[in-house]
């Protein structure tokens, strides 16, 4: 019954998924490091940061993500000539044009996650650290953000098991994750249920330790009050 | 109305999923049977497909043209329907032995190659074209053979076959760029960020003859493969085969199957084939 998943060399049923993970990864890291600097700019005293911050989480999460990874190798790659650093190597640089796709888009999110963080942190704590000194980089960096954090963990859950599903979305530039495979599986085979069920089951398998793994440390490491 | 059929849709999706099995079958035949009485008169189904310029077109006005649609309207006339008793469905390939074996569909007419894996699931009739995968490249290109492609960058969509077939047997060192429709690859290839973009030459010659890129691309003219274009029916239905080769037939020995090669291709200067036999499956 399963015997046409070895039929697959380019990529392979479980390098497709290995391409899912790694897409899911790094735009997780770049995610989170952009969308907290994003966060930081929305509570920032300088108003110009203050607008960009929030013109520019509300644009990016109001456009659809097909849209931005589209525009990201149309127009970025193929019209402007952006080349990611990735030489002639035309796989690669969709791989890392995705990517940046997925951060530009995924940040919004984080830092609006990050944001409802920041509001559950008692203003006390902000002005007690500013009271002995502190400068609003350090504020935020030593009182404010590890508390935030440990506030929305599961929030974050949210946005990364929403990021796994959404690297689907790379198929349409060219990058050979799950649902690229998946594409041509049901393409060649004609057995639309049975793959789409095998596929359905490996997205479970990623994401579902993820939800459970990060429910529980978001139990344990939140800030009792 | 609208409600039930949802519900009823909504069950023969429930009953596919606990059985995965085709026993669905006699669900979907009444669902349809109900939809087309309920439209006063009889309609006939009809899939095409709506991304492909010269082929099977959705407009934005919301009619239908190409090469597909002209040939399904003539069928479908001479099988008894007007062309306002035509419904065009939209079958995507990879949904289109399922549109038939289901009864969403009469006929396929959506640039369909007659090949053994999937004569094993539907029957054709036709074939009504003979394509020949081909490149499409700029109108200045030097690229003339398959081995110039070494080294540049060949475009095609994701999970097509066509490109695949390069990289394997004609140009190694070809870079594969893929996107997810014909239209992307043809916007890359006006950039110049793609050096060629491959598939048949019907659908390459549609996209070029459109009105934004005329005079910009040309056909290579290579003649990589052979994709007979039949129309496909469900397996078993012999007699509507039988219709719809005489109909074919009809077509082309009355001048209107050249007539609309020449409509929807003429202007990217393609050179068809001849009308290939009809009934000649093999």
């Amino acid at each position: 019954m399963f015997d046409f998943l070895s039929n697959y060399n380019d990529p392979t049923f479980l390098g497709a998924f290995w391409m899912t993970v790694k897409l899911t990864v790094f735009s997780a890291i770049g995610s989170l490091i952009w969308g907290t600097l994003l966060a930081a700019m929305r509570v920032s005293p300088v108003p110009l940061m203050r607008g960009f911050g929030a013109v520019y989480v509300n644009i990016v999460r109001n456009i659809p993500l097909t849209v931005i990874i589209v525009f990201s190798s149309l127009g970025l790659a193929d019209i402007f000539r952006v080349t990611m650093g990735a030489g002639g190597d035309v796989k690669l640089q969709a791989f890392r044009l995705a990517i940046l796709g997925f951060v530009a888009y995924t940040a919004a999110f984080v830092c609006e996650a990050l944001r409802s963080g920041i509001n559950t942190v008692p203003v006390g704590q902000a002005e007690a650290a500013r009271a002995i000194g502190l400068s609003f980089s350090q504020v935020l960096g030593l009182i404010v953000l590890p508390q935030a954090f440990r506030a929305v963990i599961g929030p974050l859950a949210n946005v990364l098991i929403a990021l796994t599903k959404n690297t689907t979305v790379a198929a349409a530039i060219g990058v050979a994750e799950a649902a690229y495979l998946m594409k041509g599986m049901i393409e060649k085979d004609a057995q639309t249920l049975l793959i789409g069920a095998i596929f359905a089951f490996g997205f479970v398998v990623l994401t579902l330790p993820t939800g459970l793994i990060l429910g529980w440390l978001s139990k344990r490491l939140a800030v009792k009050r | 109305m609208k409600l039930r059929k949802v519900s009823a849709a909504a069950a023969t999706a429930l009953v596919l999923a606990l059985t995965a099995t085709a026993c669905g079958g006699d669900d979907s035949s009444n669902e349809s049977g109900s939809g087309s009485g309920s439209g006063g008169g009889d309609k006939i189904k009809v899939g095409i497909k709506y991304d492909q310029p010269g082929l099977g077109l959705k407009n934005p006005d919301g009619s239908f043209s190409g090469f597909d649609v002209d040939v399904a309207t003539y069928v479908a006339k001479e099988l008894g329907y007007e062309p306002k008793q035509i419904e065009f469905v939209e079958t995507k390939s990879a949904d289109r032995e399922n549109a038939l074996a289901r009864g969403d569909v009469k006929f396929i007419a959506a640039t369909y190659s007659i090949n053994d894996e999937r004569a094993k699931l539907v029957d054709f009739a036709g074939p009504y074209l003979l394509a020949h995968q081909d490149l499409l490249v700029k109108a200045d290109s030097d690229i003339a053979e398959g081995t110039d492609l070494n080294g540049k960058i060949l475009c095609s969509v994701t999970g097509s076959t066509s490109a695949e077939n390069v990289k394997k047997d004609i140009a190694p060192k070809a870079q594969l760029k893929e996107y997810g429709g014909y239209s992307e690859c043809i916007a890359g290839l006006q950039s110049g960020a793609v050096d060629a973009v491959t598939t048949d030459d019907s659908i390459l010659a549609g996209f070029a003859a459109q009105e934004n890129y005329k005079g910009q691309f040309k056909l290579a003219g290579l003649k990589l493969s052979n994709e007979n274009y039949g129309i496909g029916v469900k397996k078993g239905d012999t007699a509507t085969v039988d219709k719809i080769n005489a109909a074919l037939e009809k077509m082309v020995s009355d001048g209107a199957w050249e007539t609309a090669v020449k409509e929807n291709f003429g202007p990217a200067e393609y050179k068809n084939e001849p009308a290939p036999k009809i009934g000649d499956i093999k």
